[in-house]
């Protein structure tokens, strides 16, 4: 069934109840991920990772380094994954693209005036362009908080839909920003906006307001793409960013993929973590789990 | 790109058992000393997992129940109603503590003795358990202030029995207010789930209380016959099947024994449209498979708003499908075994006339254990009120889903039961809530959540599933008079 793509085609969200989701995330994170279960678990953190540099200070050596690891993220260690894609602003898209581009690693680029989002549609257009035309295999948009909170659905469901034009082959995933959502219920609603707007991955957070991606807010969004699926048969992927920096809440977050929406969701096509330190977190535990002993972050590359 | 890896399994974890000790052979624990049944008679307690022998069991006959009473009512009165209030307090503290020292044994026996999963027992029953002590602790010295202007007394002997569904659990809801109010007690449990009953009786040891004060009998329904039977016990303290409790009611007509019965239920569990409806599925889980659903309030009957009837049920069986059942040691299980071999077949009895009757029919698909005594989660969906599945009290992982349109229709079905210990509402809107708490007959009403517990809150039900309040305040009155 192809996207309807109009908000009058946009069902009313069910409402969430903070304390039942609480209690179900407590039990996600009860689940006991040991031996194998743990190993492969952390393998596959690793290939879901956006890593990301996101910095006003960002030079082109520190996105030269942190590409370079990309694809090395552990030389010493045999039959480790690569990361999924690197995630930088769009001045930065090009240079990613000509490091990263050879070794199966997408190049995705933050847009629409990130982190804020505060500019006209045509300046998120033209910023949206710009990345895709320098080699963006994904976008990551921010929506129009401040015109979510005043109620103006159509307004964000409008200027999603308008990027996914733009974005033509690239991926598109839109960024609520949930911390700045306040409560479950506009979670979900944005997550449905999105969604039936046309995005490809909804992503909690921009990383620069807290909190970020929570295992509730985490929950509350699967269950909007599990309820899309269930509606139209078609797969939304899911990307929370931002506080997800160890191992432990990462098997956590891929644990309640797995209950929520089902073994197809946990492939980087689907589930992505953006994150800059979460990487050698989950080197150390793949090292610990093999050795039984820990090393040094000396040992690991800081990028 | 894709890493096409994704069929990702829990690999077992399962709760070491090193650190448990358990006798061979236990007795009966009378009079403060462990003694030999007079029967000379012992039954073996297994494991419902492997159907693996766990211990010996004494079976208390008719003398050794007389003789447990005995020594329960010469403390009572020469010890325990002296002992004063604030002392009482400081052994019921002492018992708590020492249970929470020993909450990890507590709970891995309890998992293997009942078959419940290991995350229950350890995150549920063993902690609420040590609360209930905790909790009736503090009244203990504070009885003048729970009921001001009233002389109230201790009763005497309770004679107090207890099943097998949540057995630590229930001898704290028993033996904490009892004490706390200066009653001695004779405590039976069942007898398929008898081992934590005597590790607390190891543990009531260990804190000092008078010989006498918690006497721990053990054997099947002829023991717990005796021990209502006793002219010397004064309250009877029930907690099982509707059926015994009718027995029980018979035994002591015409005496002067109080009683307090907390039996079955059918208890409804109902969901708007306007419901949050993810966490309502939840509380559907969590409602009628907590402890393989032997819980006598488990929400057994669900009613779901007409319109939403299909969404609901997609995700109920959608969720279904993510319960790990299995080995209750594992700590990814939420479904453990059944707890004997005759509860499993009454459970497949009701399945059968459900399947004859020809209501839509769901199970998960999935690998039981070989061994021991497994059910998978159940639904019939569009039951009728008149089906033998909508009215009788099944004790399982069975659930019965009927639609409704209107909230006085929900209302008069939910309340078309002998039933009456529990119900769930779950709406968005607070006026429906308390529209609907004050018209359902049932004991406890949750509202948006379901079967939660606490020390301070008091349970019990109307018709059929009993009388009297055990737990909070209205859990000391009964032990008094």
């Amino acid at each position: 069934m192809p996207k309807a793509n109009t908000i009058n085609h946009l069902p009313s969200s069910p409402s969430v109840d903070k304390v039942g989701v609480e209690e179900r995330v407590a039990r996600f994170q009860s689940r006991s991920i040991k031996n194998h279960a743990k190993m492969q678990g952390l393998k596959m953190v690793l290939s879901m990772i956006d890593l990301t540099t996101l910095e006003g200070k960002d030079t082109p050596g520190k996105v030269r380094q942190m590409c370079f690891k990309a694809a090395h993220l552990h030389d010493g260690y045999p039959d480790l994954p690569n990361v999924a894609a690197v995630c930088v602003y769009p001045s930065m898209v090009r240079l990613a693209k000509s490091i990263v581009g050879s070794h199966g690693i997408n190049v995705a680029s933050v847009s629409t005036a990130f982190p804020s989002g505060q500019a006209p549609l045509e300046v998120k257009l033209t910023d949206t362009k710009y990345a895709v035309e320098n080699g963006a295999d994904e976008i990551d948009m921010v929506i129009s908080r401040g015109k979510f909170l005043a109620g103006e659905y159509a307004f964000v469901f409008d200027e999603i839909a308008a990027i996914k034009e733009v974005c033509g082959s690239a991926r598109l995933k839109v960024i609520l920003e949930t911390g700045e959502l306040i409560t479950l219920d506009n979670v979900r609603k944005a997550s449905d906006i999105a969604i039936y707007a046309g995005a490809d991955f909804i992503k909690t957070s921009t990383g620069k307001i807290q909190p970020a991606a929570t295992l509730q807010v985490t929950y509350t969004m699967l269950q909007a793409i599990r309820d899309y699926y269930d509606e139209t048969g078609q797969m939304i992927g899911m990307k929370p960013a931002g506080g997800i920096s160890n191992a432990k809440l990462a098997l956590h977050n891929l644990v309640m993929v797995k209950e929520v929406l089902g073994q197809e969701w946990l492939d980087n096509k689907w589930f992505r973590f953006g994150a800059s330190s979460l990487a050698n977190d989950v080197l150390m535990q793949i090292m610990k789990t093999d050795s039984g002993i820990y090393q040094s972050g000396d040992y690991f590359t800081l990028d | 790109m894709s890493t096409k890896n994704n069929n990702w399994e829990y690999a077992a974890s399962i709760e070491g058992t090193g650190h448990i000790q358990l006798k061979e052979k236990y007795g009966l624990y009378i009079n403060g000393a462990w003694v030999e049944p007079q029967s000379k008679a012992y039954f073996s307690s297994i494991n419902p997992h492997n159907e693996e022998h766990l211990a010996d069991v004494a079976q208390a006959n008719d003398k050794d129940i007389d003789r447990a009473v005995k020594a329960a009512e010469k403390a009572h009165r020469e010890v325990w109603s002296k002992t004063t209030p604030a002392e009482r307090g400081k052994y019921i503290f002492r018992i708590a503590r020492l249970m929470q020292e020993q909450a990890k044994e507590l709970a891995v026996i309890e998992s293997l003795d009942s078959g419940k999963p290991i995350r229950e027992a350890r995150d549920i029953d063993i902690p609420l358990a040590c609360n209930h002590f905790f909790y009736y602790a503090g009244w203990a010295d504070k009885l003048d202030y729970a009921f001001p202007n009233q002389k109230k007394e201790s009763i005497g002997v309770a004679g107090q029995i207890i099943p097998w569904n949540f057995p630590l659990l229930m001898a704290a809801w028993k033996i904490a207010p009892a004490l706390a109010t200066g009653n001695t007690v004779v405590l039976k449990p069942a007898e398929t789930t008898s081992l934590t009953a005597l590790k607390l009786a190891e543990i009531i040891d260990a804190a000092g209380l008078p010989p006498g004060v918690v006497n721990i009998v053990t054997g099947f329904g002829d023991t717990g016959a005796a021990i209502v039977a006793h002219p010397m016990v004064s309250k009877v303290a029930f907690t099982g099947s509707t059926a015994v409790g009718k027995l029980i009611q018979k035994t002591i007509a015409g005496t002067d024994k109080k009683a307090t019965l907390e039996l079955g239920g059918k208890s409804a569990n109902i969901i708007f449209d306007d419901a949050p409806l993810d966490q309502a599925v939840e509380g559907i889980i969590n409602g009628i498979f907590f402890n393989q659903g032997h819980v006598c309030c488990a929400g057994s009957r669900l009613f779901v708003q007409e319109n939403i009837a299909d969404k609901v049920i997609r995700k109920l069986k959608h969720r279904m499908q993510s319960l790990q059942i299995g080995n209750p040691l594992d700590k990814n299980t939420d479904i453990g075994a059944i707890n004997s071999a005759d509860q499993l077949e009454i459970i497949n009895k009701y399945i059968e006339i459900g399947r004859k009757e020809g209501s839509e029919f769901f199970q998960v698909d999935c690998a039981l254990p070989n061994k021991g005594y497994y059910c998978p989660p159940t639904l019939f969906i569009n039951v009728a009120q008149s089906s033998v599945l909508a009215q009788e009290e099944i004790f399982g992982p069975v659930l019965t889903i009927q639609t409704f349109r209107t909230v006085d229709e929900v209302i008069q079905k939910a309340n078309n039961s002998p039933y009456g210990l529990a119900a769930g509402v779950w709406t968005d809107k607070g006026s429906k809530i308390f529209n609907l708490t004050s018209k359902l007959k049932a004991g406890v009403v949750w509202a948006n959540t379901y079967n939660k517990f606490d020390p301070a809150s008091p349970f019990g039900g109307y018709k059929e599933s009993g009388f009297g309040r055990e737990g909070g305040l209205h859990g000391l009155g009964a032990y008094l008079k």
